[in-house]
């Protein structure tokens, strides 16, 4: 067992549990931790990676239990992705809310910290009622964090998000109840056995338990009809908690791919591919709505809010697919919308900062200070996550468009580019209103933070990054799909495919 | 008593349902908690329900599954904490937006007596800031 399985949990918690007691010390300290947290969860997110990719699936029992009995934490190539992109996310969302964002609340980097060990435990996780806890422990951190900094508009969208994720932890329960019910057992793999095995009524016990998850990751994920809290929660969210929850929604999908393809997927038996042809049709009308959302929104905040629902949408559809080719294509481009989006989640706050009281409505406002260089980095960005060429968006986009064949390519074709081209429509209207139409500048603007765009600008280098090292990224991914297809290694890794 | 307890189940929930969709944020929560008992009860009686047989503690041949007792507190203890944040946060939201509606504000259709509502609320608003000058 390598304990460094343990890490990116007990880190944070760790860090987050100082902070806590530190709150009261000197800001500088305070920041100290919390940069330093960060950072080493970086390294370790990178060594586990390395890890993962060079050796065999690692199983972490807790307290030395043997698999189905005790709790496991599993390391794959999936989850060390999820948790390299996690702590790269986290770094650049520290070192921006070091430029002010931590000071508009309090404990703002205790309930960060909390936040991502709740996210990397839930990546790691082998266990279905561990996952629950994981889940609480990084919902009740985020809903501090949105409300961070205060205000009605905050605690309005933090009302709707709480009750509804308090009704997903709740169908979450009876889920995993009806599971532990019909199966005996609640870690996953265990469970992808048995579930391979299962006859007669206890098939649509476990198909409801298992729609019953779908619908509460689902709700995390924010695909259509449970996406209607995410616009207004994102919109409102100061900028390095909103940046921060572009991961958030992918937890849920990671869920999503996880159990369609452990539990649910080719060798499950009578219950397998269960729900692919519903989520095939809700992610092609998630991409389709949501573009027409980001077209209609009236603030930049609020357009980007709704991209995220197009990469929420995109990558569904991938996972409906689930082919190992469409899982590939997705996780290149799961990789690419998180970071790139966070990253103009950052810069729309620097541009808002400098509109004074408009902040980032669409309304014709007082003149940039900085109108080139906002400017020319919106544009830049605006291409890469429309999925125009020649940045990451295109590439993860077109992988995607070719691992689709027959009737199911000529639907997703084009609902994938008839909704990228609305959405470079609305980028456009917005970057032409907010850089080319104004009047004289404002007295409140605020100059150009420099440290704070170069943080932010360094996130939306990650695009063109992307496609510079395109070859390894696409290597790992496609090594990564093939694994989660293969059932039999989680088996074998675990010491239970004698029971099968 | 699977049938009682299937009863008292299906009641709670139902219960929990229909307080969820109700527009104050008051009965929300109520209803939230009724719900997250009728959850407590269902993981419960997942381990089965039996008579007489102990917990696993002591030395006998058989005894209750004591893997659901070990969810039913987790979930206990987290579904009480995130009770008391929603309880906080509809104060909160009663307090910042004048109004208990759980959009934060009260429906256009029920314009004269909206006004009525909010001119006690401007009034209690008045109060306090006067109160706490």
């Amino acid at each position: 067992m390598n304990h460094m399985l343990l890490v990116p949990i007990l880190l944070p918690l760790i860090c987050g549990a100082l902070l806590m007691m530190t709150s009261r010390s000197p800001i500088g300290l305070v920041r100290l931790i919390s940069t330093a947290s960060s950072l080493l969860l970086l390294a370790c997110a990178l060594y586990l990676l390395t890890l993962a990719n060079s050796a065999q699936i690692q199983v972490y029992a807790l307290g030395n239990w043997s698999a189905p009995f005790g709790i496991v934490l599993v390391l794959d190539r999936l989850s060390a992705l999820m948790l390299m992109v996690t702590a790269v996310l986290a770094v650049f969302v520290t070192l921006y809310a070091l430029r002010g964002d931590d000071q508009r609340g309090g404990y703002f980097h205790a309930l960060l910290q909390f936040q991502l060990a709740g996210i990397n435990g839930a990546f790691l996780t082998g266990d279905l009622f561990n996952l629950f806890v994981f889940f609480e422990i990084l919902l009740i951190a985020s809903y501090a964090l949105l409300l961070h900094g205060l205000g009605p508009a905050r605690i309005r969208a933090a009302l709707h998000y709480v009750i509804l994720n308090l009704i997903g932890s709740g169908l979450f329960l009876i889920a995993a109840g009806l599971f532990y019910g019909v199966a005996g057992t609640l870690n996953m793999v265990d469970l992808a056995r048995f579930v391979a095995q299962a006859q007669g009524d206890q098939v649509f016990l476990l198909e409801a338990a298992g729609a019953l998850l779908m619908l509460v990751f689902g709700l995390k994920a924010a695909f259509l009809p449970l996406h209607f809290w995410l616009p207004r929660a994102y919109a409102s969210a100061t900028a390095p908690v909103a940046a921060l929850f572009a991961i958030m929604t992918k937890v849920g999908l990671y869920a999503i791919l996880r159990f369609s393809t452990l539990v649910f997927g080719a060798e499950a038996g009578a219950a397998s591919g269960l729900g692919e042809n519903l989520l095939w049709i809700l992610a092609l009308l998630t991409i389709a709505l949501s573009a027409l959302g980001a077209f209609a929104a009236n603030s930049l905040v609020s357009l980007l809010a709704y991209l995220v629902l197009v990469s929420v949408g995109t990558l569904l559809a991938g996972i409906a697919v689930g082919s190992e080719a469409a899982i590939a294509a997705i996780l290149y481009y799961l990789i690419h919308s998180t970071w790139v989006i966070a990253g103009l989640f950052l810069l729309a706050d620097i541009i808002a900062k400098q509109r004074g009281e408009l902040g980032s409505s669409f309304k014709v406002g007082p003149r940039l200070l900085n109108p080139h260089l906002l400017g020319g980095c919106f544009f830049l960005a605006a291409i890469a996550v429309a999925g125009l060429p020649p940045f990451s968006g295109f590439l993860g986009k077109v992988l995607l468009l070719q691992s689709v064949s027959d009737s199911a390519a000529w639907q997703l074709w084009s609902v994938v580019l008839v909704s990228g081209l609305i959405g470079v429509i609305g980028l456009s209207r917005a970057g032409s209103l907010l850089f080319w139409r104004h009047h004289n500048p404002t007295d409140s603007a605020l100059p150009l933070d420099k440290t704070a765009f170069a943080i932010a600008a360094l996130l939306l280098l990650s695009s063109p990054l992307l496609v510079v090292f395109a070859q390894p990224v696409i290597t790992y991914t496609e090594a990564a799909a093939a694994q989660i297809l293969d059932v039999q290694s989680y088996l074998q890794a675990m010491q239970l495919e004698d029971a099968l | 008593m699977e049938l009682l307890v299937a009863i008292a189940i299906g009641v709670l929930t139902f219960s929990g349902v229909y307080l969820i969709l109700r527009a104050r944020t008051f009965s929300v929560a109520l209803g939230l908690t009724l719900f997250s008992y009728a959850v407590n009860l269902f993981l419960f009686a997942m381990g089965r329900l039996h008579t007489g047989k102990p917990a696993v503690l002591s030395d006998a041949v058989s005894y209750t599954d004591p893997v659901p007792q070990a969810l039913v507190l987790t979930a206990i203890v987290i579904g009480f904490a995130m009770t008391a944040f929603v309880l906080i946060l509809a104060l909160r939201a009663h307090t910042e937006l004048g109004s208990d509606h759980v959009d934060g504000v009260e429906k256009p259709k029920a314009e004269p007596k909206q006004r009525k509502v909010m001119g006690k609320t401007n009034k209690l608003k008045r109060k306090r800031a006067g109160a706490t000058r």
